[in-house]
């Protein structure tokens, strides 16, 4: 399964993934490049990942939703390589026969993706800048001052 | 501590984003001996490249595709890669 892409998504391909009679509620997630008051002028993302890991640990992130959710399909896509702003860099539909499960199940996996999933993103602005984004969402701080992980 | 078996390893060493262009390169090796962790691999990254020492002592690692603890063990032939504050979706 590949779930990495360098074009943009589709959300029909992913939709026809999941859907069947029998599953009643589809939830659908797209995260968008963003260009807010906080991003100042951001004109696009450039994603990059280690593409091996993603694959296997979508892979296992899947697995992991399938063994809560046994009744759901879930679909996902991310993004890489430079996403104009309003563009999808990740789209996740999952189908259940009820609605709650494909809420939280597709809450699950976002948020999965946020914590485990190695891709990276620089921020690209009208300025012609460039800045490496934390999880947090802000801008990193300076090598220096570079987070450790215990 | 997981480490495994005795002599040399060699260890292909992978670097992505911010850490790749601090150090320069995206991929090296390094010789570790047995037994040894993927914080022994690190320890000898910031050794043997003055620019690796503006990598974090303890980044998120991975060993063949999948995160580990620093005090993972490491075999010959493995994989290690140092992974910047994952920031996805």
């Amino acid at each position: 399964m590949a779930y990495l892409t360098r074009s943009p998504i589709s959300l029909d391909t992913l939709l026809a993934e999941v859907s069947a009679p029998e599953r009643g509620g589809t939830c659908v997630f797209l995260g968008t490049v963003r260009n807010g008051p906080e991003e100042q002028g951001v004109t696009a993302i450039e994603y990059s990942a280690y593409e091996e890991m993603v694959e296997a640990e979508f892979g296992r992130l899947l697995a992991d939703a399938d063994g809560r959710w046994p009744e759901a399909r879930i679909a996902v896509r991310h993004r890489l390589g430079v996403i104009p702003s309003g563009e999808a860099s990740i789209a996740i539909a999952a189908a259940a026969p009820h609605r709650a499960q494909a809420f939280d199940a597709c809450r699950f996996v976002i948020e999965e993706v946020k914590r485990r999933i190695p891709v990276w993103k620089k921020e690209l602005r009208i300025d012609g800048s460039a800045t490496w984004v934390d999880p947090s969402g802000r801008p990193t701080a300076r090598p220096s001052d570079l987070p450790s992980h215990a | 501590m997981t480490a495994r078996g005795t002599g040399t390893a060699t260890i292909r060493v992978r670097l992505f984003a911010r850490y790749a262009e601090l150090v320069g390169r995206a991929e090296t090796a390094v010789s570790v001996s047995l037994p040894a962790t993927v914080g022994d691999v690190v320890r000898r990254l910031r050794d043997e490249i003055p620019a690796a020492r503006a990598l974090p002592e303890r980044p998120l690692a991975a060993v063949n595709l999948r995160q580990v603890k620093l005090d993972a063990g490491v075999r010959d032939g493995d994989e290690v890669a140092l992974l910047p504050p994952i920031a996805g979706g």
